[in-house]
């Protein structure tokens, strides 16, 4: 299961940056989406894919029994998908915004400031 | 006026004016539940925030401004403060900064009520949230017009 | 309660005071006052803080009593505090300069909370002891900085912020990846708790591995070469307040960063890793300043200039010695104030002389001696000409380099301050000294620019300060990298608190 969840996160990242190098600011957006979507799974990846129970820790006992999932990266999973999502969130906004002032898509337009 | 959704139709305009209410009860409820149990400020702000943004496809964009009656962003301001202040309370009793104080209310029927400053906290994420995603969704529409 | 609030304030204070002004989103009157308020509460906060530090050694402060290495801590070391201090300082001045130089419009597109939220990001990353919360704060400062960036909306401020935002997005995905797996590697996100568990991984070449990470997310930050494309793309288009508190701040979050973890974290192959980074230093000063030297325009020259400082600073990380150390320490403390000195007094020259184009501009020195003092000062101590502060900078890193033998740092360096100086002299001679053009531009109506006198002025004395004072400075200094290059005394202090 690891190494085809590893498997899927190479694709994603490659997809991610092959969509960066696209010429179209829509397509940049839809790379970085990808990027932070690659990120977060391999952080759920590395911390080890257990299919097991939620690390309660049961009434008398003192630690987890069994395998359990492990609660720090998933924190970070969801902190980092909250922190994409605000990030993207006003990316989608500029874009737009800079599509109404330069009325285009092609990111080979946007020498202005070289 | 709404040309630029093409959605206005009667049925989600009167669908809305009952599903709104209970949407927002919902969001307060899962604002409240969040310590111990699944929800949380961040989902039931994303909650009504959502439910805001229903009236402003099935009515428009004025009529969703004044059921919010402040600017968005004011309220990130109002929630970003909570949060930060709900970090000083435990100054005060000689804890450490940002330690989660619990208070105990008796109440005469319902038992006892518990507050917290992480309640603070939440209600402070939920009102960011909301103010944040409206920004977002109010500056696209303003955009369109 | 123990002092150990201390450590929160610089953080807690601009995050209430922006919320505040948020809450006053209309009332700019408030938000001006509460601005020049909170960046003061928050100076006197960072001195306070800085003096602390400096009697009693590293402070920590576990969030919420949560024990390290579980918990997020917040640690104040010598470096972190000077950071905070250099920020609170630069924060202050840029909200006395926005005062009167700041629009309407920006303010009601909220100028004063982005700036409060910056502010916070960057003290935060500061102070922060754990890996992924420096990332949260990263993220805080990246979004103010993208708002603030596309204020006013024109046409090469949309396609400078396009540029900006990818970059430092990709680094943010980067940060993230080599977080993901160093927490794989070592299961921890303290960053001292991290150091110690990295010296016991198997595998070097792993931790090599993410090391190179962590040095490709924070090169983009910081600017180096060869991923500095972005800053000058975006630096000189929104308005100069902004550019200011980029060009002081931002940047050097991203050098802030490579020095904490490559002296706290990744030591175990400083062979390799350092010496790649000496490469980068030296083709980031190069490029830099042979970038300025084709620059007309007044804000591109200091943007370019930017990125051949950060070579610098950069050289005195890379060549690890304890007295590169202390030359980086020294020159940051240096650069920061200069460089935001720098782009107020190019506002300056905006308002005074009506373009920043070189030339456009001429006469300045006639119309406006005291102006033209206000530039020699900065601008002769970024170039390294003593008594001033880029003198002393300039010549601990020279001398760290001699004697590390890499020569050829050491003559790039020399080369690239002689050329600072070439720079310099372009842009007096072409704003100051020749006669001004004709027809003359027309500058709008003479404002009180006192205040904006008072901005630049205070920053040029802190400029001639650091050069009087050289001797205090440079122990600072010199106190700031014996903790750098001894990290057991940093994870001391944050793990020994949990026994």
């Amino acid at each position: 299961m690891t190494t085809m969840m590893a498997i899927l996160i190479g694709c994603l990242y490659a997809a991610a940056i092959y969509m960066m190098l696209r010429r179209s600011m829509v397509k940049l957006l839809i790379g970085l989406i990808l990027l932070s979507n690659a990120a977060n799974l391999l952080i759920f990846t590395v911390a080890g894919l257990e299919r097991g129970v939620p690390p309660l820790i049961a009434k008398g006992a003192e630690t987890v029994v069994g395998g359990s999932a492990d609660p720090l990266a998933q924190a970070l999973i969801l902190t980092a998908i909250v922190i994409g999502f605000g990030v993207l969130a006003f990316a989608v906004v500029l874009l737009h915004r800079a599509y109404e002032v330069i009325r285009t898509d092609d990111m080979n337009e946007m020498k202005g400031t070289d | 006026m709404s040309r630029q959704f093409n959605m206005r139709s009667l049925i989600l305009s009167t669908g809305t004016t009952i599903i709104l209410p209970l949407l927002l009860l919902f969001s307060l409820f899962l604002l409240l539940r969040g310590h111990n149990e699944p929800g949380g400020g961040f989902i039931g702000g994303l909650v009504a925030a959502a439910a805001i943004a229903l009236k402003l496809f099935a009515d428009d964009y004025p009529s969703a401004k004044a059921l919010l009656r402040v600017h968005p962003l004011q309220l990130v301001g109002i929630g970003l403060a909570l949060a930060a202040l709900s970090s000083l309370p435990s100054l005060l009793v000689g804890d450490n900064f940002f330690t989660a104080q619990w208070w105990t209310l008796p109440l005469p029927i319902f038992g006892e009520l518990k507050l917290s400053t992480p309640l603070i906290f939440d209600i402070g994420v939920f009102l960011g949230v909301i103010g944040t995603v409206l920004t977002v969704i109010f500056t696209l529409v303003e955009a369109e017009h | 309660m123990d002092m150990s609030v201390l450590i929160a304030l610089p953080v807690i204070i601009p995050l209430i005071i922006g919320a505040l002004s948020l809450v006053a989103l209309n009332n700019h009157g408030v938000q001006r006052i509460l601005g020049v308020l909170g960046t003061a509460a928050v100076l006197v906060a960072a001195i306070v803080l800085l003096w602390q530090t400096w009697l009693n050694g590293i402070k920590v402060l576990e969030v919420g009593s949560w024990p390290a290495p579980f918990g997020i801590v917040l640690v104040s070391d010598l470096l972190g505090a000077i950071m905070v201090l250099l920020a609170a300082i630069t924060g202050f001045a840029t909200a006395v300069y926005s005062l009167k130089t700041v629009r309407k419009r920006f303010e009601r597109f909220g100028y004063y909370p982005l700036l409060h939220l910056l502010l916070a990001g960057v003290n935060g990353a500061f102070l922060t002891g754990d890996i992924f919360n420096l990332y949260v704060w990263f993220e805080v400062l990246l979004v103010a900085s993208f708002a603030l960036l596309i204020q006013g909306g024109e046409r090469a401020q949309m396609e400078g912020a396009i540029k900006y935002v990818t970059l430092n997005l990709l680094s943010s995905a980067l940060f993230l990846t080599a977080i993901g797996l160093l927490y794989g590697l070592v299961g921890s996100l303290n960053m001292a708790d991290i150091a110690v568990r990295l010296q016991q991984v198997e595998d070097p070449k792993m931790v090599t591995l993410v090391a190179m990470l962590f040095l490709i997310a924070f090169s983009i930050k910081a600017a180096a070469f060869p991923l500095f494309f972005w800053l000058p793309a975006s630096y000189h288009t929104p308005q100069v307040a902004v550019s200011a508190v980029f060009a002081g701040l931002l940047t050097k979050v991203g050098v802030y960063a490579l020095y904490r973890v490559f002296t706290l974290m990744f030591t175990g192959e400083v062979d390799f890793t350092h010496q790649i980074l000496l490469w980068m230093a030296v083709f980031t000063m190069l490029t830099g300043v042979l970038g300025a030297a084709s620059q007309y325009e007044v804000r591109r020259i200091l943007s370019f200039h930017i990125i051949s400082q950060i070579g610098y600073m950069m050289l005195g990380l890379a060549l690890f010695t304890p007295l590169a150390l202390i030359g980086g320490v020294f020159y940051i403390m240096h650069h920061i104030i200069v460089k935001a000195n720098l782009f107020f007094v190019a506002g300056m020259m905006y308002r005074l002389g009506g373009s920043f184009e070189l030339k456009q501009l001429g006469g300045l020195y006639k119309k406006h001696p005291g102006l033209a003092l206000l530039f020699m000062i900065p601008a002769f101590s970024l170039a390294g000409v003593p008594p001033l502060s880029g003198f002393f900078a300039k010549f601990i890193l020279i001398k760290a380099g001699v004697e590390a033998q890499a020569w050829w740092a050491v003559a790039i360096a020399l080369f690239v301050g002689l050329f600072t100086l070439f720079s310099m002299i372009k842009i007096w001679n072409e704003a100051f000294w020749k006669k001004a053009p004709e027809p003359a531009i027309e500058v709008p109506a003479p404002y009180r620019n006192t205040a904006l006198y008072w901005t630049t002025g205070l920053l040029a004395a802190m400029t001639v300060a650091i050069g009087i004072f050289a001797q205090p400075i440079y122990v600072l200094a010199e106190t700031a990298a014996q903790q750098l290059l001894e990290p057991q005394r940093y994870i001391e202090a944050v793990l020994g608190g949990a026994k």
